[in-house]
C-alpha cells in the first residue's frame, strides 16, 4: 500500500511542482500571480491541442515519443506563457493591481479551457496520447519496488525536476538569479544599479507561466490517462500550488519534497476509506484541508520565529514605477 | 577658473505630472577633483536634478555635458558608464543579501558570480580609502553607517569617478559624519568629483570646496567656500535675510503635567529599551531628550502615547495615571505625540490620503452623523497650508506627492491644531531645511508661552541646547542625567550620550527627575507603584 501511495504521490506531486516552480518564479521578481491556476488550466487546452493535432495527423501511423512530447510540450508552453503576456502586460508595463488582474486571468483561463476541451480538441485522441507519454524508463521493471516507484513514471515527471533542480540553481548561483531575486526584494535597487527591471520582469512571468501551464497538462495527459471532466479541477489544484510556495519558502528545491507531501496527503484523503473500514466522509475532508493547514502553520512559524531570509519577496504584489516619489 | 570640467549643467528643466515645476533652466559646474555642495530648502529640487545625473530621472529640457561631450543618461546603466554614481538618500540595498551581493548585483562580469574575486576587491577599495566592511554581513544586519558604507562601496565598484552623496549625514552621528568625511577628502585628493547635498551649513563650510544653491527649482548661484559664511548662505537658500538665533522663551507656569517614575518599557524583540527611568514635564518648558538613535527613544514616545504596553513604572498626567488607557483616550485627555521616523512618512499620515483627509484621521469621530465633514477639515487644511506655508498644489494632492519637509509640517501641524497640554515630538526636524526647521522652532515655542508641556526628542546638539530649557541624556535605555540647557555644552552632552559620564550617580541625593511639587503624594506614588505591582 505504501508503494502504491507512494507512486501515486510522485505522479500527482508532478501537478503541484510545474505550478509550485512556476509560481516561485514569478513571485521572485515581485508579481504574486494568482492566474496561475487559469494558466494551468490553458497550459492543459495547449498541450492537449498539440498531443491531439499531432496523433490526429498520424492517421493511425504509430506515434513518435519524443516528437509527441516535443511539440505537445511546445504548445503548452506557447498557450500558457502568451496567457502570461496578457498578466504581465496587465501588472508589469500597465501597473494594475495584481490580485485583480490575477483573478481576472484564472477566471478567463478556466472559461477559456472549457471552451477549447468541449469545442476544439479531439479529445478521442487523448487516450493513445497519454499511453505513450505514460511510458516510463525501459529498465524500472527490473529493478524491484525502487524502480516501480521512482523510475517507471512518464517523462513530465523527470522534466518537473529537473526544472526544480535548474530553477534552484539559477536563482541562488548565477548572476542573472541575483539580479532577478534583486527585483523582488527592492526594485528601486536593482533598477539604481543598471539592471532592466521591466525586461527581467517580463522574462520571470512568461518562463514561470510557461512553466506552471505544464501542471495542468500533465494532470489530463498522464496522472488521469487522457480523460476529461471540467477545468475546475485543475484550478483546484492550481489554488494549492500557490499554497504550496508559502509552504516551501520561496525555494524551488524544498518544493521537490513539498509536493509530494501535498500530494500524498491529497491521494490519502481519496484512497483511505478503501483500505480502512470505518472511514466517514467527514474525516476525509478534514484529511483534505490538510495542505491548507498546514501552509498556515508554516505561516504562523516563519511570521513569529521566522528570520528574514524565510519571508516572501520584500516587494511582492507592489507595482515599480521609477519616477514614483 | 580654468580647471577640467567633469560635469556640466545648460539649461535644465524638469516638470512633474506636466506641470509642477521642479526645476527650471538650470546651470551648473562640477570641477574635477572638487567637493561641490548643493544647497537648497525642502523641495528646491536639489535631489531630483542629481536624479537626473544619474539616470533616474531624465530632464525634460535642457544638456548635460560630462567630459566636455554631451550625453544622454536615460538609465542608471548609463550613468555608470560615464563613471558617474549616486548615493541615495533612502539607501537602495536589498535587505536579505549581503555586502557583497549588493556590491556585484548588476554588474556584467560573467554568468556566475565568484565572491572570493568580489571579497578582494572590496577589500582593495575599503584599503584605499579607509573603509571597515564585513563583505559577507547581511544587510538586515547592519548599522546606518555601515549601510552608507556598502552604497558608497557599490558605486566605486563600478568604477564611478563622479560620486554624489544625498544628504549623507543625516542619519549620522557627529563622529561618523567626521569619518565620511575623511573618506570624501580621501577621494579628492585621488582626483575624484563629489556632489555632496547636505542642510546642515557648518558641514558646507567643512567639507566642500565651492556651494551651489538652488532655491524653489532654479539655480541661485555658486559660490567658493572659503570665501562665504553661514549667514550669505542662508540667504541665497531662503531669498531673505534670516535670523539664525533660535528663542527660548521665559515662562511663567510649572505646574507639572506629565510625571514618570521608575518606567521600564521592553523593546519588540524583549530586550530593555527603555530602563527605570523617572523624569517629569512642567507646562511652559520644553524638555529636550538627547542620545544616539535607538536608545529607546522611539519605545518611550510609544508608552507615553498608549501605543505600547509597559513592564513596570508610572506614567501620571495631571495627577492621573495613564497606564491601560487606550491611545484614543490618551489623545484626548491632551496629549500629542509626533514621531517623524526615518522614512517620513511611516507613521502618522496615510501616504495616498490627501491632506484634507489626514486631517480627517485625527478627529473624524467628532461630526455629527454617519458621514465626515469634509468641509471644516477642508477649511483646517487650508489654514495649515498656509500657516506653516506648505508647498503642495491643493488640500487634496495625496501627501505622498508633497517633498519631505512639507510631509513633516502636515504631520506636526495637526498635531498641535488638536489643541494638546502635553507634546511628545520626535525629531520633527528630521531632514528638514532651515527656514522649515524655524517655523516648526517657531510652533513650538507658541506652544511652550501658551502652558504647554513639550518633549521634544532631537538629533542635533546645537538646536537642543538653544531650544530646550532642560536635556535629558539617554543610553541604552538609562537616563544620564537631566541637566539645564544653559549651564550645560556639548562636550559634557557626549560625554553622557556615550555613558561616560552619568550624572545621576554623582548626584543621588537630588532625586533627578523626580518634581518636589509633585501632583501625588509620596503616599500616593507608593500606593500607585503598589497597585501596578498587583495588577502586573
Amino acid at each position: 500500500m505504501i508503494a502504491s501511495l507512494l507512486i501515486g504521490a510522485i505522479s500527482l506531486a508532478t501537478v503541484f511542482l510545474f505550478g509550485c516552480v512556476g509560481e516561485i518564479i514569478t513571485e521572485k521578481s515581485g508579481h504574486l500571480n494568482l492566474g496561475i491556476p487559469g494558466i494551468m488550466c490553458v497550459g492543459t487546452a495547449g498541450g492537449c491541442l498539440g498531443a491531439s493535432v499531432y496523433m490526429g495527423a498520424l492517421n493511425g501511423a504509430t506515434p513518435s515519443y519524443p516528437i509527441l512530447f516535443l511539440f505537445s510540450s511546445l504548445t503548452t508552453f506557447t498557450f500558457s506563457a502568451a496567457v502570461g503576456a496578457i498578466y504581465a502586460f496587465l501588472t508589469v508595463s500597465l501597473k494594475c493591481n495584481q490580485n485583480i488582474t490575477g483573478l481576472a486571468i484564472t477566471i478567463f483561463g478556466t472559461g477559456l479551457t472549457q471552451f477549447m476541451m468541449d469545442n476544439v480538441i479531439d479529445r478521442s485522441q487523448l487516450f493513445a496520447a497519454s499511453s505513450v507519454l505514460k511510458q516510463g524508463l525501459p529498465f524500472a521493471e527490473n529493478l524491484g519496488w525502487f524502480g516501480n516507484v521512482f523510475l517507471s513514471h512518464g517523462v513530465l515527471v523527470y522534466l518537473a525536476i529537473a526544472i526544480a533542480v535548474a530553477a534552484s540553481l539559477f536563482l541562488n548561483k548565477t548572476k542573472a538569479g541575483l539580479n532577478l531575486r534583486a527585483i523582488g526584494e527592492n526594485p528601486a535597487a536593482a533598477d539604481a544599479v543598471g539592471i532592466n527591471v521591466t525586461n527581467y520582469k517580463f522574462a520571470a512571468i512568461l518562463t514561470g507561466s510557461g512553466i506552471a501551464g505544464f501542471g495542468g497538462y500533465f494532470y489530463i495527459i498522464d496522472y488521469i490517462g487522457g480523460s476529461w471532466e471540467n477545468a475546475s479541477t485543475i484550478e483546484a489544484l492550481g489554488w494549492m500550488s500557490i499554497a504550496l510556495v508559502i509552504f516551501t519558502l520561496w525555494r524551488p528545491a524544498l518544493s521537490i519534497v513539498g509536493s509530494i507531501l501535498f500530494a500524498a496527503l491529497y491521494i490519502l484523503a481519496a484512497k483511505l476509506p478503501g483500505f480502512v473500514s470505518g472511514i466517514t466522509f467527514t474525516f476525509t475532508s478534514v484529511l483534505k484541508l490538510f495542505p491548507y493547514i498546514i501552509t498556515i502553520i508554516v505561516l504562523i512559524i516563519t511570521s513569529i520565529f521566522g528570520s528574514k531570509n524565510v519571508q516572501p519577496p520584500q516587494a511582492l504584489g507592489l507595482p515599480y514605477f521609477r519616477e514614483e516619489r | 577658473m580654468d580647471k577640467p570640467v567633469a560635469i556640466e549643467l545648460k539649461n535644465i528643466s524638469k516638470y512633474f505630472f506636466g506641470k509642477v515645476i521642479a526645476n527650471k533652466n538650470i546651470d551648473m559646474t562640477l570641477y574635477k577633483g572638487e567637493i561641490l555642495a548643493l544647497l537648497g530648502e525642502n523641495g528646491s529640487g536639489k535631489t531630483t536634478l542629481m536624479n537626473m545625473i544619474s539616470g533616474i530621472y531624465s530632464p525634460d529640457e535642457g544638456h548635460i555635458l560630462v567630459n566636455g561631450e554631451e550625453v544622454s543618461i536615460r538609465s542608471p546603466r548609463d550613468a555608470f558608464r560615464y563613471k558617474i554614481g549616486m548615493i541615495h538618500q533612502h539607501f537602495k540595498l536589498v535587505e536579505v543579501f549581503t555586502a557583497a551581493q549588493n556590491i556585484v548585483l548588476g554588474t556584467k562580469e560573467g554568468g556566475r558570480y565568484s565572491l572570493k574575486a568580489i571579497n578582494a576587491r572590496v577589500a582593495d577599495i575599503s584599503a584605499k580609502y579607509g573603509f571597515e566592511i564585513d563583505p559577507q554581513k547581511k544587510i538586515y544586519d547592519m548599522s546606518v553607517s555601515e549601510k552608507q558604507t556598502v552604497e558608497i562601496i557599490k558605486v566605486l565598484y563600478r568604477g564611478a569617478d563622479i560620486l554624489i552623496l544625498d544628504e549623507p549625514t543625516a542619519v549620522l552621528t557627529p563622529q561618523e559624519t567626521e569619518k565620511l568625511f575623511d573618506i570624501l577628502r580621501k577621494m579628492k585628493e585621488d582626483g575624484k568629483s563629489i556632489i555632496i547635498i547636505t542642510h546642515k551649513l557648518n558641514e558646507v563650510l567643512a567639507i566642500s570646496d565651492r556651494v551651489s544653491i538652488l532655491r524653489k527649482g532654479e539655480y541661485v548661484g555658486t559660490v567658493i567656500t572659503a570665501e562665504t559664511n553661514t549667514k550669505e548662505l542662508t540667504e541665497m537658500m531662503v531669498g531673505k535675510k534670516v535670523d539664525l538665533k533660535i528663542d527660548r522663551p521665559k515662562t511663567e507656569y510649572d505646574r507639572p503635567l506629565l510625571e514618570i517614575r521608575d518606567l521600564t518599557i521592553n523593546s519588540d524583540d524583549g530586550s530593555k529599551a527603555i530602563d527605570n527611568i523617572s523624569f517629569y514635564i512642567r507646562g511652559g518648558e520644553i524638555l529636550g531628550v538627547a542620545g544616539i538613535a535607538g536608545c529607546g527613544q522611539k519605545e518611550l514616545c510609544e508608552a507615553i502615547a498608549g501605543l505600547r504596553k509597559i513592564v513596570s513604572g508610572q506614567i501620571i498626567h495631571k495627577g492621573e495615571s495613564l497606564i491601560g488607557l487606550s491611545a484614543k483616550q490618551i489623545s484626548e485627555k491632551g496629549v500629542s505625540m509626533s514621531f517623524i521616523p526615518e522614512d517620513r512618512l511611516g507613521m502618522g499620515l496615510a501616504p495616498s490620503f490627501s491632506i484634507t483627509d489626514n486631517m480627517m484621521l485625527k478627529n473624524y469621530g467628532d461630526s455629527r452623523g454617519i458621514f465626515v465633514d469634509r468641509n471644516a477639515a477642508r477649511a483646517r487644511a487650508s489654514a495649515l497650508i498656509e500657516k506653516l506655508e506648505i508647498v503642495t498644489p491643493s488640500t487634496e494632492t495625496p501627501v505622498r506627492r508633497l517633498s519631505g519637509g512639507n510631509v513633516q509640517k502636515v504631520l506636526v501641524g495637526r498635531e498641535i491644531e488638536s489643541g494638546p497640554n502635553v507634546i511628545v515630538t520626535a525629531y520633527p526636524v528630521r531632514g528638514l531645511d532651515i527656514n522649515s526647521s524655524y517655523v516648526i522652532y517657531d510652533i513650538l515655542n507658541e506652544e511652550k508661552v501658551k502652558g504647554t508641556g513639550i518633549l521634544f526628542i532631537g538629533e542635533d546638539l546645537d538646536v537642543m541646547l538653544a531650544l530646550c530649557d532642560k536635556i535629558m541624556v539617554i543610553c541604552h535605555g538609562k537616563v544620564m542625567g537631566i541637566v539645564h540647557a544653559e549651564k550645560t555644552d556639548k562636550e559634557e552632552l557626549g560625554l553622557m550620550m556615550t555613558g561616560s559620564l552619568d550624572l545621576t550617580e554623582e548626584k543621588k541625593e537630588k532625586r533627578l527627575g523626580i518634581a518636589k511639587d509633585s501632583n501625588l503624594t509620596e503616599e500616593e506614588w507608593i500606593e500607585g507603584a503598589q497597585k501596578e505591582a498587583d495588577n502586573g
